[in-house]
């Protein structure tokens, strides 16, 4: 603090104004105000989803604790529920939404399975939009909008399947999707390696774009480091909220006849690498994309053609038919 | 307007281990370090008060302008926008000065392009905000985050100009009321002076800037801030040496008045509330307080009303086809209507004009008329002359042959009396 700095537009500076206390003022605002965090997983069922949102979080976050017993019925067409907890940590208070699609890939004859949560999406754009156009508005807009959507890549070590293509380009336009390949520890290292590249290579092939998207790139840093991410991409992840000793330490890992599989070794897999993306590096970015490209999307449509997207009503009982 | 804290109406569970969200903050703040920021600060005050100076001052830097006359015919508004850096901070700041505040003898108006220039920048906002397609994120906000309102030293009291102006910006700006060229008041006058200026304030009813206390880590400061307005200010960019360090200062034959030495003046306050303490709170009153006021009014005007939740929930658009449609039937209502008055007046237009051709025409055949009666009589005149010259011509002949046989028959006599008539 306190260079002199010659800045453009005829002025030099000669000693400390404090400017650069705004860093701090603007941190003090946003730790008093908290995070609103919405996630949603999608994948059919078995894939593990509840348990990495769990492990990802740290908690009992996911639906699954929320009083879901594990033999629970399948539902016959694609539900969406959504459950909301308040996690604090470091002084920083987030309120985080995990929101689940049980029945997603799970019937017979799957056509169109990803509407429901299309709809769901758009459902939580238009929330905010109508609160945005209101006279009186609120101070602060409650976000339920989806920052992120994790898809579960069943591990069957060939090629992706033909409902996670549609899926992805589907709604790969609306949400930031991520995709990752569930239940990794059933694939060796080089299987994993090979899958992921036909995956990547499969997805570029189609032109659908995963997060984060390369046309978002703020910068070249920006870029290289995104780079860097996507080429890892989808990361093959391994849940659990077990915790075994070992080495004298305790880890949260899966036991098997043969070993356990540590979740947090990035040797045996890659979910401390999810993490850190998703939470330590780029969980504002997930949001910053969602609003200021998905949300603008939607509502530059919704306000060209009002006939484009159904004008849905309040009590949410309307079934569209987008 | 109360503020829900995230998370109302959620159970809150423990965690079991370090997740890393912590980093939240961090990961905003960086975002908005790589954006940049941007702080428009608005001067209101006199020719003379020290407006720039004290910019000058306040950011160490020597803007670019020369000192205006005091013969401007009207108040104009000058901004200026700057790249300003200390350490990784990126600030645009834009000071906007009142060119010939106060300089008329007609003061009335004064105000007026003031709260037009502040209502341009919440339109031009507005605007934006209500494109379809839109870059709210790289908009770059001309609002004014706080306006230094400039009062004139006298010691007495307000000026009635400040108190109508005041009174006009104070729910559409942050107002931060400053004593402009204070050294020119004895430290005992000035305290008068600050209970004198706050108390018409209030009873005034002008809202001015209170620094917030709600947080616990600024509250205290802000709270004995607030209680020092109007902060006392002298500006320089002058320095002078005392004892061995080069200080900001003005320097008088009795005596140096140094700007940042708080037993002096309280620039410092000025410099610590504006800058240091609250700069992202005044950014944030503009947005969430005076914009949204703005943007109410304005929308209330258009016709936009909140919907009931029975009605239809987007309503924005339907309302603005409706506003169209009804617009367009009230255009094409007056378009009739005035065609209708244009063909009435045309038949009307018409009617005269045949009048006219007919009276015209009258008139000619009468004229015409008139002139063969004329001619007619003049020719029988013609004729009756002729006539008459004729019967004389002829008893002119006769008279000369019978003179002439006269003249044959005793013309000697005739010739003799002649004769001798001639002699």
């Amino acid at each position: 603090i306190g260079n002199p700095v010659v800045g453009c537009g005829g002025s030099t500076l000669l000693g400390y104004i404090g400017i650069d206390t705004i860093i701090e003022q603007m941190r003090k605002k946003t730790m008093k105000t908290g995070f609103e965090f919405n996630i949603m997983v999608v994948g059919h069922s078995g894939l593990g989803k509840s348990t990495l949102v769990n492990t990802l979080f740290k908690s009992q976050v996911s639906r699954k604790s929320a009083g879901w017993a594990r033999d629970e019925k399948i539902p016959k067409t694609v539900e969406i529920k959504s459950v909301s907890h308040v996690i604090e940590e470091g002084g920083v208070k987030m309120k985080l939404t995990v929101v689940d699609t049980p029945g997603f890939g799970d019937q017979i004859n799957n056509d169109n399975c990803w509407e429901p949560i299309s709809k769901y999406i758009n459902e939580q754009f238009e929330k905010f939009l109508k609160e945005e156009v209101n006279i009186t508005r609120k101070k602060r807009i409650p976000d339920t909008r989806v920052h992120c959507c994790i898809y579960f890549i069943s591990p069957t070590g060939h090629t992706l399947r033909q409902l996670d293509m549609e899926f992805m380009k589907r709604l790969s336009h609306s949400v930031n999707i991520i995709p990752v390949i569930a239940k990794a520890d059933t694939m060796t290292i080089e299987e994993r390696q090979e899958f992921k590249q036909r995956v990547r290579k499969e997805l570029e092939m189609s032109g659908i774009e995963f997060y984060p998207q390369k046309e978002f790139d703020d910068d070249m840093e920006d870029k290289s480091d995104n780079d860097k991410i996507r080429e890892t991409m989808p990361f093959a992840v391994v849940g659990s909220d077990k915790e075994y000793q070992v080495n004298n330490k305790r880890v949260l890992g899966r036991k098997t006849a043969w070993g356990i599989v540590e979740v947090e070794n990035p040797n045996h897999c890659e979910f401390a690498q999810l993490r850190d993306f998703l939470i330590r590096s780029h969980l504002q970015d997930l949001k910053e994309v969602t609003h200021n490209i998905h949300y603008e999307t939607y509502r530059a449509k919704r306000l060209n053609d009002n006939g484009g997207l159904h004008p849905i009503s309040t009590n949410g009982t309307h079934d569209s038919n987008l | 307007l109360t503020v829900t804290k995230v998370g109302e109406g959620a159970r809150a569970v423990p965690l079991a281990g370090h997740v890393g969200f912590d980093s939240m903050p961090d990961q905003l703040v960086n975002k908005s370090v790589n954006h940049g920021f941007c702080f428009n600060i608005l001067c209101v005050g006199e020719t003379g008060l020290g407006k720039s100076t004290l910019m000058d001052t306040l950011f160490n830097t020597k803007f670019e302008g020369e000192p205006t006359q005091h013969n401007q015919p009207g108040v104009t508004l000058k901004s200026n926008t700057y790249e300003l850096q200390e350490s990784n901070v990126r600030l645009k700041l834009t000071v906007v000065n009142t060119v010939g505040f106060g300089d008329q003898i007609n003061k009335e108006d004064s105000y007026k392009s003031i709260v037009e220039f502040i209502d341009a920048q919440f339109e031009a906002y507005l605007q934006e905000e209500l494109k379809i397609k839109r870059t709210l994120h790289s908009y770059h906000d001309t609002r004014i985050h706080a306006c230094l309102y400039f009062i004139a030293p006298t010691g007495h009291s307000l000026k009635s100009l400040d108190l109508v102006t005041m009174k006009k910006l104070d729910s559409k700006v942050n107002i931060i009321p400053i004593v402009a060229k204070s050294d020119a008041i004895s430290k005992s006058e000035l305290a008068k002076f600050k209970i004198k200026i706050t108390s018409e304030l209030v009873s005034n009813g002008v809202q001015i800037y209170q620094f917030p206390t709600d947080d616990e880590s600024v509250a205290e400061i802000n709270s004995t801030m607030n209680s020092h307005l109007p902060f006392a200010v002298v500006g320089s960019t002058e320095e002078v040496k005392i004892g061995n360090k080069m200080v900001k200062a003005r320097q008088y034959p009795w005596g140096t008045v140094q700007v940042e030495n708080e037993n002096h003046c309280d620039f410092v306050k000025l410099r610590e509330m504006l800058i240091r303490v609250n700069m992202e709170d005044l950014r944030e009153q503009t947005h969430t307080r005076h914009y949204e006021l703005y943007r109410r009014c304005k929308l209330e005007e258009m016709g936009f009303k909140d919907t009931d939740p029975d009605s239809k929930p987007f309503s924005l658009q339907e309302t603005y086809e409706a506003k169209r449609n009804e617009f367009m039937g009230e255009l094409q209502k007056k378009e009739e209507e005035m065609r209708q008055m244009f063909v009435q007046r045309v038949k009307e237009k018409e009617a005269e004009l045949k009048e006219a051709e007919k009276e015209l025409h009258e008139k000619f055949d009468r004229l015409k008329k008139l002139h063969q009666d004329e001619k007619k009589k003049l020719e029988e005149k013609k004729k009756s002359l002729d006539d008459e010259l004729n019967t004389f011509k002829q008893k002119k002949m006769a008279a000369e042959l019978l003179l002439t046989q006269a003249q044959q028959a005793g013309g000697s006599t005739t010739l003799k009396r002649d004769k001798e008539r001639k002699k």
